[in-house]
């Protein structure tokens, strides 16, 4: 007698994803698609995909989606959201769409308190064009563009977003989490699913980070790239809830 | 009858936005345009509308695609440095198929250039607004009124054809008063089956969309993109003529210099010359028609415009090197007088190209 654990959520499409092996983009979906499910929302959500890996989040998720340009999925998202304010809208943007190129948009999607869940990426690199230098790159990380490891006297220093977005009045969740392992994947989809309670509930800008692995342009097998998620990327980017209205009202 | 109202040109342009049904503005400051913003900031809140003042022109854009992709009437208005920066989301929005309004309030240029009314958008307007195979429907008005009933018709034809369309004014039109009769108010039904307002569960998912990694693919959706464009072509092209049917000199010119060529033909008239005007209302499409049908019988085409020489390209492409095209133009936010052109027109009567 075979039992089943756990089907594949309603709002995950039941179609191939293009994500390379160990890469944490299908463990996010699936936690969004739960949320989605769970929620019983998905009739009325609109997911923002934007460029990046993820761009082709649109043809995975069973909602309604929008791609964005790069770095506009929160600019985008106000339109859908502001357009049909009954929506629950969330982006899923990478550390390069959303810090890099998209980090005006989002800080002020951010402050205007805009009704969104932002659900962010962060794998400290450029996945679709290759491995370049992000703005979450770690001081002497190797990339395509650091080849000689990060130099912030050169290149800056990587930013830590929920950090930064805690101090924005309009913020009403700022969550940094990980998916390495069960315990993470449980606390994570816990975050996503207060964001999009949040939104229903009118509280504001709510942006989950995920900390994340890209095995293929970080050049180390899955199980090792979780071991270097944990050595060196949980050390500047902590876990933990960096701001959290609801608990400010408590 | 509806009453008639004195308006400024960019005030206009917001209360006929709305009675065309739009509920959505998205913008940021910039002069000439600065009264379209300011009105709608005021009377979108009284009406259950949305105003929102953006970070930048490049967020406003991509706003305006999401409420778009949405399936409300939207628009934003800017001027010249503002449609730079918009360019690549008004691409992303011509690659998605999706309708809105945009205002163009012209000033000269280039670079921050100056505040005073240009013309010279028009290759930007109409060619290259931003990257990729794609055109937008681009209107000119002349008077505060046409202003007004364009942007009617131009929240229509988007629709229609699922497309960005543009009305490009400038800061003279902007700035004046005229007389207006506003049109009744529209309510558009709520009917784009093709948006990403949630499928309630009724259908499958909608994806608004300019992505196709397949070369295949993404040729043929542009191939059937340009065959709208085409029937487009034969459809929506849209000209004003005066005095051309037995016109030796025709002029051509939009917007703000038609104006002032209008006033050129009635003086040269008044000396015996048979001066004509042909006023293009869509600039996009070109209204080729209505120049070829003036070809054998006009000796000389002179395009007025307030910029260096961009439309004139496309009149040479319409005259087909069967009769001169020549050029006259102020530019740097300089209007051109009716003197000054009608210069011009003695000039080529007198067989000086």
């Amino acid at each position: 007698m075979s039992k089943v654990m756990g089907e594949r959520p309603k709002a995950l499409l039941d179609v191939p994803l293009h994500y390379c092996p160990g890469c944490t983009h299908g463990i996010v979906h699936r936690l969004v698609a739960e949320v989605i499910d769970e929620l019983g929302i998905e009739g009325k959500t609109v997911g923002v995909a934007s460029v990046g890996c993820s761009v082709f989040t649109y043809n995975y998720f069973g909602c309604d989606m929008v791609q964005a340009p790069h770095g506009r999925a929160p600019a985008v998202a106000t339109g859908v959201k502001r357009a049909r304010p009954d929506n629950v809208v969330f982006t899923y943007q990478g550390d390069g769409d959303l810090a890099a190129i998209g980090m005006g948009e989002t800080v002020h999607a951010a402050a205007r308190g805009e009704n969104i869940v932002a659900i962010f990426i962060n794998n400290a690199i450029y996945g679709m064009t290759g491995g370049q230098m992000a703005p979450t790159t770690l001081p002497g990380q190797v990339t395509q563009t650091t080849p000689y490891g990060r130099d912030t006297k050169v290149a800056g220093n990587p930013i830590r977003v929920c950090e930064l977005l805690s101090s924005v009045k309009g913020v009403a969740l700022a969550e940094r989490v990980t998916v390495d392992c069960m315990k993470n994947v449980k606390a994570a989809k816990k975050a996503i699913k207060k964001a999009f309670e949040y939104q229903m509930a009118g509280k504001g800008y709510c942006i989950i980070e995920v900390v994340s692995t890209c095995p293929t342009n970080w050049g180390m097998s899955p199980g090792d790239a979780l071991q270097w998620l944990r050595d060196n990327m949980l050390p500047y980017y902590p876990l933990g809830v960096y701001k959290d209205v609801g608990e400010e009202e408590q | 009858m509806a009453e008639k109202v004195l308006m400024k040109g960019n005030e206009a342009i917001a209360e006929a936005a709305i009675a065309a049904g739009c509920r959505h503005f998205f913008g940021y400051p910039i002069t000439p345009q600065t009264e379209v913003a300011a009105y709608m900031s005021k009377r979108m809140p009284k009406i259950g509308g949305v105003y929102l003042q953006a970070e930048s022109e490049v967020a406003s854009i991509n706003m305006v695609l999401g409420a778009g992709a949405a399936g409300v009437r939207v628009m934003t208005s800017t001027s010249s440095p503002g449609i730079s920066l918009m360019s690549e989301g008004i691409s992303y929005i011509a690659g998605s198929d999706v309708p809105c309004l945009i205002v163009n309030v012209e000033r000269g240029g280039p670079g921050l250039g100056g505040i005073q009314p240009s013309q010279s958008d028009y290759f930007q307007a109409t060619k290259a607004t931003g990257h990729g195979d794609f055109h937008m429907l681009v209107f000119a008005p002349s008077t505060v009124q046409e202003t007004v009933d364009l942007i009617s018709d131009a929240f229509d034809l988007g629709d229609k054809y699922r497309m960005p369309t543009m009305i490009l004014s400038d800061g003279l039109l902007g700035q004046m008063m005229e007389p207006v009769v506003l049109p009744e108010p529209k309510d558009p039904t709520d009917t784009k089956e093709w948006a990403a307002k949630g499928h309630q569960n009724k259908r499958g998912h909608n994806v608004v969309n300019s992505l196709y990694i397949e070369p295949t693919v993404l040729e043929k959706l542009n191939f059937e993109r340009f065959e709208k464009y085409e029937k487009i072509k034969e459809t929506e092209q849209r000209a004003e003529e005066y005095l051309a049917d037995d016109a030796d000199v025709i002029i051509v010119a939009f917007g703000a210099s038609s104006r002032v060529a209008h006033s050129a033909v009635d003086m040269a008239r008044k000396q015996g010359i048979k001066a004509g005007l042909i006023r293009p209302v869509t600039l996009w499409p070109f209204p080729e028609k209505f120049i070829k049908k003036h070809v054998d019988h006009a000796k000389v085409f002179l395009s007025v415009e307030m910029n260096m020489g961009q439309m004139v390209e496309d009149v040479k492409l319409t005259v087909e090197n069967k009769k001169p095209v020549c050029f006259f133009g102020r530019t740097g936010g300089m209007v051109p007088t009716p003197k000054e052109v009608l210069e011009q027109i003695i000039k080529l009567n007198g067989g000086d190209y």
